[in-house]
């Protein structure tokens, strides 16, 4: 009787998503209407798997037991992919659950082991098949796992609907090459097994036949057997005494082993002659004298399944049915150049889809055999330019001098607060980092503007001043709430000292200053901060470096590039403040009372 | 693999282990240190002794490779006259390696057992007359079948008169049938054991082991090649290679001066290209049979290639037929792409020589691996004829032996 219908659902045992796909991508082109994997066992998780049922995404529960799946599921079919080191076990343990046929796909289960399953399911009235095998396919019903193959040769074979043969082979490999000779030189497989190529098979190419002696939708019966064994006298013996009435085109393969001078194991562990009774030409001459049609070489096999179709079941006529066509992977389409669509992401720093990371179109490798500095790998990364020494330089500088001031700070303070608060590094070098804004280290950018736009106005440090005091507006960069020019900040000094030095430019260093020296005359603390001098240093390192357009330059300013240098410069201190709060393993941080004032 | 035949030594050493019996044996091969291995096994020097070849293969009283009642001295020198020259047995010849010595033990029963796996049975077979003769005797041994799931047989042997000996061997049955089931031999046999002071002794014993069970058995043992049959360095190689990997390389050289070679995807397909070779009567011209399966990736499939390309410059090959199936799940593409790295490195060899290539393939990418192929011939100028599932599997056979005829 037929193993598959169009209702019968499986669990498969092992997390195969791949063969999972595979199922229900036949599934949709035979238009089934539930999937045909019920549920996957997976002992070491229970997280749901998802699959495509056509185009449609659906969840396949997973199952830590196949008691538990078996249970939920009432699935009939159990699908065995454990390797052979536990399918004796997972395999015995199914068998005393209701599932009707089980498949074992492993190859190198111990025989023994494959004898005491082989015997127990017997007893229990079930169908085993394997081990050692891909499985089967009942055309147009159901598919056990990897057999068939791609989509594209299963439709060739039509194996999306059923025909009249019921084919059975050892091989799992040649049953497909087989599908693919009976799907057209026939009107098609009903089903198709494959029973595996170990020496001690759940069921025989017998069983199988027989089987298909007894379902009536069977119009021929094809039988591909192996060298070894002696199956296929039992087969010729059923035919001798009429139990096996259908025609049967038969081919038993190994009769090259005649002329091989020793003993070769084939590839398939019961391919084995061991006596003369059991080599290929012998049970080929049994098969042939007890009535089945047998060709003379495997060459001829198709086209003997052809003659003896035509002449025992009927013409094969074109048949126009259809499979229901099945949407095409997105990665294979891709690959095919069949679709296109707008990315999502554009990126033009850095790619890590070969061997080597690439920052800006360089391999990462080259960069370190070059001795490239962190001024470089920011030169790369944020203005993808290989940009002079003296410019990396510089900017390496400026992460030194804003990597940290102290522990008052806002970011620093944060930062301490929220370590002290158990909270773990990264979230307190972001509560740090969320404190820079225009009160704290984020006027470099607003100062930035504020030069470029006089220069750019050809403006006098006279004029900007009382432009600024009109419009009642703080110039950012000047101004400082404790050094002043009695107290000068040492930081701003070595930043004019290093950028006199080596930049080409530093006109709006010179209107920085300038505009200090009319400050500093109303109020000692009105001077040029650290925030005013990098923003002018930047702008001058911008104009000494040809390799910036002035697009460019206008675009980083604007984007406001330079806030960036106090954010990974000051990064540097925020994360050392966390640790330190840490290793001195400080308790909760509470604000006084005393220092709130309660209105 | 799976059935595989161990040495008389190794089976007779499992046994010993299991039933917690003495083992009285030394096994003698070139690099026998024969000082140590008196030392170890005493009973050398104060036995009278058997010795005989342990290569796999039995009737060797009757090839007259077996030394009996013999000194120690005796038997140094017929492991001297023996080792590492050829014997041959039936059809077969091949290079002695390792030889077993026994204790001789003088006897007048010799009784037969043994033990080999059906499908839904074991059989045991007796005979109380066993030896050399056995298969003469065929008729009189006893068949006892019992069903794989039936835990403890009952055992009544026939043609054993005295009762307490009866007693004894039908024991000594009973627990090397245990013994046999327990450690996954696939076939043992005894031939023949007799009852010393109401001890079983065994004197002969034959026996293959199921491979497959080592990662759960108890033994631990070598299994060699079958006699007449050492594998060439190439053979070797691949065998090592199939041995590291998941996926599944054979090799065997049939005649190194075949004018076809073979490189075939898949157990099944393999046999059948072979078959269709020896059905159209090219038997002789064969030069390998060997397949690769189980997705092997292409590092593999670059080593198993240029084994078989190697070889068959070196034997001068004139036709390669790549051949399969259509696959299952195996990337044809990818595959390929290792057997084209190996072709491409001997094509210069191979255009001189004059080799045709045929190929026939299809499953997962199979376009893409024939398109591969087509270009490699365009690239390097061997005619490479190439076809798909379209083509039937065998077809390029005919194909190729009629170049070869012409």
């Amino acid at each position: 009787m037929p193993l598959f219908t169009k209702e019968t659902t499986a669990v498969i045992y092992g997390m195969q998503a791949a063969a999972i796909q595979r199922m229900l991508d036949f599934d949709w082109m035979c238009g089934r209407k539930v999937p045909s994997v019920a549920a996957v066992v997976n002992p070491s998780s229970s997280e749901i798997t998802t699959a495509f049922f056509g185009s449609k995404q659906i969840l396949i529960p997973v199952y830590k037991t196949t008691q538990e799946a078996c249970e939920k599921t009432k699935a009939e079919v159990f699908i065995n992919f454990a390797s052979f080191r536990s399918a004796f076990e997972t395999t015995d343990e199914a068998l005393d659950l209701p599932f009707k046929t089980l498949v074992v796909i492993a190859e190198s289960v111990p025989e023994r082991q494959a004898r005491q399953l082989a015997a127990k399911s017997k007893k229990l009235g079930k169908v085993l098949i394997g081990p050692a095998t891909v499985g089967g396919i009942g055309a147009g019903t159901f598919k056990i796992g990897n057999s068939g193959g791609t989509v594209e040769a299963m439709i060739a074979a039509k194996l999306h609907r059923p025909g009249s043969v019921g084919f059975v082979s050892k091989s799992g490999g040649m049953s497909n090459e087989m599908f693919n000779v009976i799907g057209n030189t026939t009107d098609g497989i009903l089903e198709g097994i494959a029973i595996g190529g170990d020496a001690f098979p759940g069921t025989s190419l017998l069983d199988h036949v027989m089987r298909y002696e007894q379902d009536p939708a069977v119009k021929l019966i094809v039988m591909l057997g192996e060298l070894g064994g002696t199956d296929e006298y039992r087969i010729a013996e059923a035919l001798t005494y009429k139990k096996i009435k259908k025609p049967l085109v038969a081919w038993v393969t190994g009769t090259c082993a005649t002329v091989f001078p020793t003993e070769v194991q084939f590839g398939h562990a019961g391919a084995k002659s061991g006596s003369d009774k059991e080599s290929a030409q012998a049970k080929n001459d049994a098969l042939r004298k007890a009535g089945a049609f047998v060709p003379k070489s495997y060459d001829d096999f198709g086209e003997l399944v052809h003659k003896v179709f035509v002449e025992k079941v009927g013409p094969v006529t074109k048949d126009s049915s259809a499979p229901q066509p099945l949407p095409a992977e997105y990665k294979d389409a891709v690959a095919k150049n069949k679709v296109r669509r707008p990315a999502s992401i554009i990126s033009s720093i850095s790619d890590d889809r070969g061997e080597d990371v690439l920052y800006n179109k360089v391999p990462l490798t080259n960069l370190l055999n070059e001795g490239a500095s962190v001024g470089d790998i920011i030169a790369a990364l944020w203005f993808k330019k290989k940009l002079p020494k003296y410019a990396t330089e510089f900017m390496e500088m400026t992460l030194k001098i804003t990597a940290d001031h102290g522990p008052a700070v806002s970011g620093a303070h944060n930062a301490i607060v929220a370590s002290r608060a158990g909270k773990d590094l990264v979230s307190s070098l972001c509560s740090g980092l969320l404190t820079i804004g225009p009160r704290f280290g984020g006027a470099i950018d607003d100062a930035a503007r504020v030069w470029q736009a006089a220069i750019k106005a050809n403006q006098t440090p006279k004029g900007f001043v009382d432009q600024m005091k009109e419009k009642n507006v703080l110039i950012p960069g000047i101004g400082h709430r404790i050094k002043s020019v009695a107290n000068p900040d040492a930081r701003v000094a070595a930043l004019k000292a290093y950028a006199l030095k080596h930049f080409k430019s530093h006109k709006h260093l010179d209107f920085a200053l300038g505009v200090e020296a009319l400050t500093t005359q109303k109020k000692g603390n009105l001077i040029l901060n650290v925030d005013g001098c990098i923003a002018a240093l930047f702008l001058d390192l911008f104009d000494s470096c040809p390799e910036f357009t002035q697009e460019e330059k206008d675009q980083l300013i604007e984007i406001g590039v330079l806030n960036a240098f106090f954010a990974l410069g000051r990064s540097i201190g925020i994360i050392g403040h966390a640790i330190d709060q840490k290793r001195l393993q400080q308790p909760l941080y509470r604000h006084g009372w005393d220092d709130v004032v309660y209105l | 693999m799976a059935q595989r035949s161990i040495r008389e030594f190794d089976g007779k050493k499992i046994l010993a282990v299991a039933l917690g019996t003495p083992l009285k044996g030394a096994l003698v091969s070139s690099q026998t240190d024969w000082t140590l291995l008196v030392k170890e096994n005493p009973w050398l020097k104060t036995e009278k002794l058997v010795a005989k070849p342990d290569m796999c293969f039995g009737k060797r009283g009757k090839n007259n490779l077996l030394l009996l009642d013999a000194t120690l001295e005796q038997a140094k020198s017929f492991c001297k006259e023996k080792i590492g020259k050829s014997a041959t047995v039936g059809k077969v010849s091949g290079t002695v390696t390792h030889v077993l010595i026994e204790p001789f033990v003088p006897h007048k029963t010799e009784y037969y057992v043994a033990f080999k796996c059906e499908q839904a049975v074991d059989v045991i077979l007796f005979s109380p007359e066993g030896g050399i003769d056995i298969e003469e005797n065929w008729e009189k041994v006893q068949h006892i079948e019992v069903p794989v799931l039936e835990e403890t047989p009952k055992l009544k042997l026939n043609g054993i008169k005295d009762a307490s000996e009866k007693k004894t061997v039908e024991e000594f049955i009973l627990n090397v049938f245990q013994v046999f089931r327990e450690n996954d031999f696939s076939f043992l046999e005894l031939n023949p054991f007799t009852l010393v002071k109401g001890e079983a002794v065994i004197l002969g014993s034959v026996a293959r082991l199921d491979d497959t069970a080592g990662f759960k058995a108890k033994w631990d043992v070598e299994f060699p090649a079958p006699f007449g049959r050492e594998l060439s360095k190439e053979e070797q190689y691949i065998k090592s290679l199939d041995e590291k990997t998941g996926a599944s390389l054979k090799l065997t050289v049939l005649n190194p001066k075949g004018k076809v070679w073979t490189l075939v995807a898949g157990g099944g397909a393999s046999v059948i290209y072979a078959d269709t070779l020896v059905d159209l009567g090219f038997g002789k011209e064969m030069a390998n049979y060997g397949e690769y399966s189980g997705n092997p990736n292409d590092e593999e499939t670059y080593q198993y290639a240029k084994t078989v390309l190697d070889l068959m410059v070196k034997g001068g090959g004139k036709v390669l037929l790549i051949g399969g199936g259509i696959a299952n799940f195996t990337d044809v593409a990818k595959t390929f792409k290792g057997i084209i790295q190996a072709l491409e490195e001997q094509a210069p060899a191979l255009k001189k020589a004059g080799v045709k290539i045929y190929v026939r393939r299809g499953g997962p990418n199979y376009e893409k691996g024939l398109d591969l192929m087509r270009q490699l011939g365009v690239k390097t100028g061997i005619p490479i004829q190439v076809f798909g599932p379209e083509t039937h599997m065998t077809k390029i056979v005919p194909m190729a032996l009629k170049e070869l005829k012409s």
